[in-house]
Formats: structure tokens, C-alpha cells, sequence
């Protein structure tokens, strides 16, 4: 799957509209690459364009400006080869209240040409117990794993997830993450997004971090993570006179220290060796007379390349 | 190809199923469509039974022949046994309507009486007739009264048609209008789309279920009708059904049509009760359009559910079957249901 300089812009709609004709850009110039049997991660907060840039991708959304090709073909072309062979989940769909699980596989699968039994998928995202129970008695994970049974029963060989297990408890998201690994482990390619940090490290070879409709990083989360010098993460939240004049390029020059940013009133710093940083950072803070109050530490994760990339929490 | 078609067919029965087993498994659609026609039957059944005519009221003025005038009147089948009133009592009772006349026993009598009030004048009819025979006058002739209380001439019979042609509206109308809408919040439509469905696959079952569900909508009504009120079809079953088809089936484009740009379920009910209400009162469901001025009736005339009701009316209490106003109505269900689809075809939104 390829998509080169993606862009889609919305005109503004409602009161707005009356002195502004400008446009609302959501996603602004996106170049992705996905190979076949790659899981793929969009990852970034809300309303970074994650969704407009999948359904673009899905072709549910024509693309302002860019190109996209999937499985070697287009949308405007191929619409109809194409459908019979991606699997989607849309980041919200309600499924009939009224229909049972297995009648809502069945329906979905009669759409499909070709594909995996009722039975089989059902098994795969394993709702056997709970195939006679209408839509509106499954709890939120099963809900999910339906819709995510319905985007499977045409066994696709390309599986968009919109943020498939968005609020969802962790035992849910746990099997979930089995359901999308199986697939993948089977050939499929998966491209998903989210802003669990935990699910893109845990579930795919690649991530893409979107902010404002850009690509601001991209690449497995191994790199993602060592693109920030080092491996730990350390806070210091301090109080004192000298606080103010704390300059974060002077404490970088710290020994094993890669990098120092200020994030929501502490200081990060990404770090190298935790024991030759810590007490380099303590004296540091022991010489301007500041008190530290609080000092955590952790190994890095890709919400800490975020936080440095933007400055931003991932969800705040 | 032969598989093709299958798959398609297939795919034309599971939503169909979907769509039937929404509507069955939904208390609420079962209440509207079975319970709310009979329950409006039986009420104005009850309401507009056939009952023997009133008699009329009038009262006499005490005086010297009060007496003679009140016997004469009461020989009379039409008018109620009348009291001797004094002068006082015969004014407060002219005024509270107790009494539509008041006889003043002169000779000859004096009818005393408010002419604008349609029963004083019947009853100084009434009276004038029994008390000028009692007192000799010969008829010209004896006429017959040719009674119309016939089954096929009440009220019930007016109202029935009219009433399966009000529910194939609703369930046309909400059945389609409000559950295509309600699929599009859920962000059904979009889901559906996503996959190579056919999207007239999807319309189609939707008219599929409308044309099926007649089957069990139907008979209730008909049935509760002839059993409860004697309510018989007078023309031909195949040709009530077949206009019954036709309208179902142009209702429902037209509730395609109220649906294709709707966000929500919420603007479909104001579309659709906007669209329904002027046909509820002025299609001639409960009264005859015939009470309408005569330009509003060439606007009412081409309505949907006048053209369904007329032609339904006619069928099962003329026992006409492909009349000129019957075939007049079918085409002009077939010209709304046709222009509705055309139109929502350009309209329809599906994400």
C-alpha cells in the first residue's frame, strides 16, 4: 500500500461559513508506505487526522490532493476488486441492536464473494458462546470483536482497525490484540490506528506518530525509541528561588544525558545511563538551591517520543 | 454468472431478513402497525354506530287547546311527547335548547321558534306535519323511504379504507423513512458501504420487506373489521391488494426520499410529520374531501393517500375493480413513487 502527499481539506460548515470561506486542513501532505504481511500504526492524539487519512485510505473519503494506491490498484478504477478484498472496522459503528451474532456475520458475509465461514470467524474472534445473543446484550469488547469479525469474514488480505479498542478494559484489548497478531501472523497486512502507545509497541512493525495532519516520525518503535538518545526517562518536579533560571540547554550538557525538556511544569531528560545521570541531575539541582519534590523514572515508550516531538501529552 | 447471480440473491435475502427481523423484533413497529388501526376502528366504530333517529322535542303553551294539540302530537312516531309549558318556562327552555319549538295552542297555531337552529326547523317540519294530518289534511301521496343503514354505506365502511390506507402510509413512511436515517446515524450505511455490497441490494430488500410485511399487516385490520362491524369487501380481493402493493411500495420511496439527507432520526420524524399530517386530515381518511373548497381539492386530489384512499374505498364498497378512478390513482401512486425515487437517487447520502 502506498500513498504519496495525501492531503483533505473540509470547508468549514455552520455559523463559520457565513464570513469565512477558509478551509479546515485534517490531513496535510502524508506520504505512508505499508508492505504486504506488515501491521502498520497511525499513531497520535485526537484529531490529528488519523481517522480522515484511514478512511481516505479505506475509500470512504476521496483525497483533496495525492495519490493512493492499495494492492497495486486505485479507488477510482477498482472499487469493487478492492472491496471484495480489505476488511475494515469503522471507529464507530453500532451494529443492529436487534440482530444476533451469528445473523450479523452471515449478513455481512453475504456481501462477500468469497471468504471464511460464518463459523470459522465467529471462532476467531471468539464469540461462539455468545452467538445467539442479539448485538444489544454484548458487552463493549464483544461489541468490538463483532464488528471486528465482520471486517474478517471475507478474509481480506488488508485490515484497517480505526482505533479498535478504544475504551475498552484491558482483558477485552488483550484479546483483541490476539485476534489482530493471529491475522497478521497468518500473511495479512494490518494498518491500525491509535493512541495507545502499549497496543502500537505491542501490536505493530511500524508506527507512524501524525500531528496536525503531518507525519512527524515514522518507523518501527525500536527506532522511534532510540531516535531519542536513550533509553530512560527521568522526571524532576523541584521548587526554589532559581527555578525560573534553570536553562534545559544547560543541563543537557550533564554527563549521559541525550536531551532536557520541560514538560508541564517538570523537567525531562532523556538519559542514557540511569546511574551515572541521576546523581549528575541531584547535584545539579543540589547547587542552585532547588528542592527536588519529585523524581520518577522510566524506560522510554513512544508516548515519550511523542511528548517529545510536540511538546504534548498524547491525550490530554 | 449463474453464481453471480446467487451471491447476489443471497445477499438480497440476508437483508431482507435483517429488515424483517428489525421490524418483528421491535415491540414498538408491532403496535403501530397491528394494534393502533384496530384500536382506531373500534373507538370510531362505537363513536359513529348507526342508531335510530332522535325523535324531536318541542313543547306546547298552556292555553285553551293545549291539551288537543298535545295528544295530536303525541300519535306522531317523530316527535317526543310534548309538555304543557307556562309562558315563562316556554321562553327558558326555547333559549337552553331544552325544546328546538314551542307550540302557542291558537287557532291557527303559532310555531314559536329559532330559524337559524337546524333542529327547531326540523322540528316545525315534524310538527306542522303531524299536527296539519291530525287535524285532516290529505297527502298528495304516500312516499317510501329507501333506508341507507345498508352494510357498505356507514360509517365503518367509509372509515375502514380509509384506515389501511392511512397505516400503508405510516408504515411506508416511518418503516423506511426513519430506519434508513436511524442506519445512517449508527453509521450503518457507511459500514455497509465499506464492504462490495450492492447498494441497491440494500434499497430493494427494503421494499422487498415493505411488499411481504403486507401479508401479515393486512389481514388483521380487514379481518377485525368484517367480524366486528360487518365490514365486507364488495369488489376484488387480488385488485385491493394489488392497489395495496402500489402504494406501500410508493410510501415507502417516498419515506427513501424524506430519509436521503437526514442526519438523524430526529429530522426524519419532522420531515415525515410534516409531509403526513395535511394527508392525515385532508386525504379523506376520516371525512369526505367533498368538505373541502373546491380549489384546495385539486391539490388534495393528487395526494398520495387520496388517490389510495379513493381507490380503496371504491373497491371494497362499490366493488369496482379496474375503475377509471382506480386506474386514475394508481397512476398517480406510481408517478409520486417513481419522482421520489428519481429525486432521492440524486439526494441520497450514504455515509
Amino acid at each position: 500500500m502506498k500513498c504519496r502527499g495525501l492531503k483533505k481539506t473540509y470547508k468549514r460548515t455552520g455559523l463559520a461559513a457565513v464570513d469565512d470561506d477558509s478551509e479546515v486542513v485534517a490531513v496535510d501532505g502524508l506520504d505512508l508506505d505499508v508492505a504486504a504481511g506488515e501491521c502498520f500504526g497511525l499513531l497520535g492524539p485526537n484529531g490529528a487526522g488519523k481517522t480522515t487519512t484511514v478512511e481516505v485510505l479505506e475509500g470512504l473519503l476521496e483525497p483533496s490532493e495525492g495519490d493512493v494506491t492499495i494492492l497495486g490498484r486505485r479507488w477510482d478504477k477498482d472499487e469493487t476488486y478492492l472491496r471484495e478484498r480489505i476488511g475494515l472496522s469503522l471507529q464507530q459503528t453500532f451494529l443492529p441492536d436487534k440482530l444476533t451474532v451469528i445473523e450479523t456475520v452471515r449478513l455481512f458475509r453475504s456481501f462477500f464473494k468469497t471468504g471464511r465461514t460464518v463459523e470459522e470467524t465467529i471462532g476467531l474472534v471468539a464469540l461462539q458462546e455468545k452467538r445467539k445473543a442479539k448485538y444489544e446484550t454484548l458487552s463493549g469488547g464483544q461489541k468490538q470483536r463483532l464488528a471486528v469479525a465482520c471486517a474478517l469474514v471475507s478474509d481480506p488480505e488488508l485490515l484497517f482497525l480505526d482505533e479498535p479498542t478504544t475504551g475498552l478494559d484491558p482483558q477485552s484489548r488483550r484479546m483483541l490484540w490476539d485476534v489482530i497478531s493471529k491475522f497478521r501472523n497468518e500473511g495479512g497486512s494490518v494498518v491500525l490506528t491509535t493512541h495507545y502507545m502499549d497496543e502500537a509497541e505491542r501490536l505493530c512493525d511500524r508506527v507512524g506518530v501524525v500531528d496536525h495532519g503531518k507525519m512527524i516520525a515514522i518507523g518501527t518503535p525500536k527506532e522511534l525509541i532510540a531516535s531519542l538518545g536513550g533509553s530512560h526517562i527521568v522526571e524532576v518536579q523541584a521548587e526554589g528561588e532559581g527555578l525560573a533560571a534553570l536553562l534545559p540547554a544547560e543541563l543537557a550538557t550533564l554527563p549521559s544525558i541525550h536531551a532536557c525538556k520541560p514538560v508541564l511544569g517538570r523537567m525531562a531528560f532523556t538519559v542514557g545511563e540511569l546511574h551515572v545521570a541521576l546523581p549528575a541531575i541531584l547535584t545539579a539541582y543540589t547547587e542552585r538551591k532547588l528542592t527536588v519534590k519529585d523524581l520518577s523514572t522510566h524506560s522510554a515508550t513512544l508516548e515519550d517520543v511523542f511528548v517529545h516531538l510536540t511538546g504534548r501529552q498524547l491525550r490530554d | 454468472m449463474i453464481d453471480a447471480l446467487k451471491a447476489r440473491l443471497g445477499s438480497i435475502w440476508q437483508l431482507s431478513m435483517m429488515r424483517w427481523r428489525l421490524f418483528y423484533r421491535e415491540p414498538g413497529t408491532m403496535f403501530w402497525t397491528f394494534g393502533f388501526p384496530m384500536a382506531l376502528s373500534i373507538v370510531l366504530g362505537i363513536a359513529f354506530r348507526s342508531q335510530k333517529p332522535e325523535p324531536v322535542v318541542c313543547g306546547v303553551l298552556e292555553g285553551p287547546r293545549a291539551v288537543m294539540i298535545q295528544e295530536l302530537l303525541e300519535k306522531s312516531t317523530d316527535v317526543r311527547k310534548p309538555d304543557v309549558l307556562s309562558e315563562s318556562q316556554a321562553d327558558a327552555q326555547l333559549r337552553t335548547g331544552k325544546v328546538s319549538l314551542v307550540v302557542v295552542p291558537a287557532d291557527p297555531p303559532t310555531y314559536r321558534l329559532d330559524s337559524t337552529r337546524p333542529e327547531s326547523r326540523l322540528a316545525k317540519a315534524l310538527v306542522d306535519d303531524a299536527l296539519q294530518r291530525g287535524l285532516g289534511r290529505k297527502d298528495a301521496f304516500t312516499p317510501h323511504s329507501d333506508e341507507v343503514t345498508a352494510v357498505g354505506s356507514r360509517y365503518i365502511d367509509f372509515l375502514i379504507p380509509g384506515l389501511v390506507g392511512l397505516g400503508l402510509m405510516s408504515s411506508g413512511l416511518w418503516g423506511v423513512g426513519f430506519s434508513l436515517a436511524e442506519m445512517r446515524t449508527r453509521k450503518l450505511l457507511k459500514r455497509f458501504v465499506a464492504t462490495p455490497m450492492k447498494r441497491a441490494d440494500l434499497l430493494l430488500s427494503f421494499l422487498v420487506v415493505r411488499a411481504f410485511s403486507l401479508i401479515v399487516e393486512l389481514p388483521p385490520l380487514l379481518i377485525f373489521a368484517r367480524v366486528a362491524f360487518g365490514v365486507r369487501m364488495q369488489g376484488s380481493i387480488v385488485v385491493f391488494a394489488l392497489v395495496c402493493l402500489v402504494g406501500a411500495l410508493s410510501f415507502s420511496v417516498l419515506g427513501l426520499l424524506l430519509s436521503s439527507r437526514a442526519e438523524n432520526p430526529q429530522i426524519v420524524s419532522g420531515l415525515i410529520n410534516v409531509v403526513s399530517f395535511p394527508m392525515y386530515l385532508g386525504s379523506g381518511v376520516f371525512f369526505s374531501t367533498g368538505r373541502y373548497p373546491d380549489g384546495i381539492r385539486k391539490v388534495i386530489d393528487v395526494l398520495p393517500l387520496t388517490a389510495l384512499v379513493d381507490a380503496l374505498r371504491e373497491i371494497m364498497n362499490e366493488g369496482t375493480a379496474f375503475s377509471p378512478l382506480v386506474l386514475r390513482a394508481l397512476a398517480i401512486l406510481v408517478a409520486w413513487g417513481v419522482g421520489s425515487f428519481l429525486l432521492a437517487l440524486r439526494l441520497f447520502r450514504w455515509r
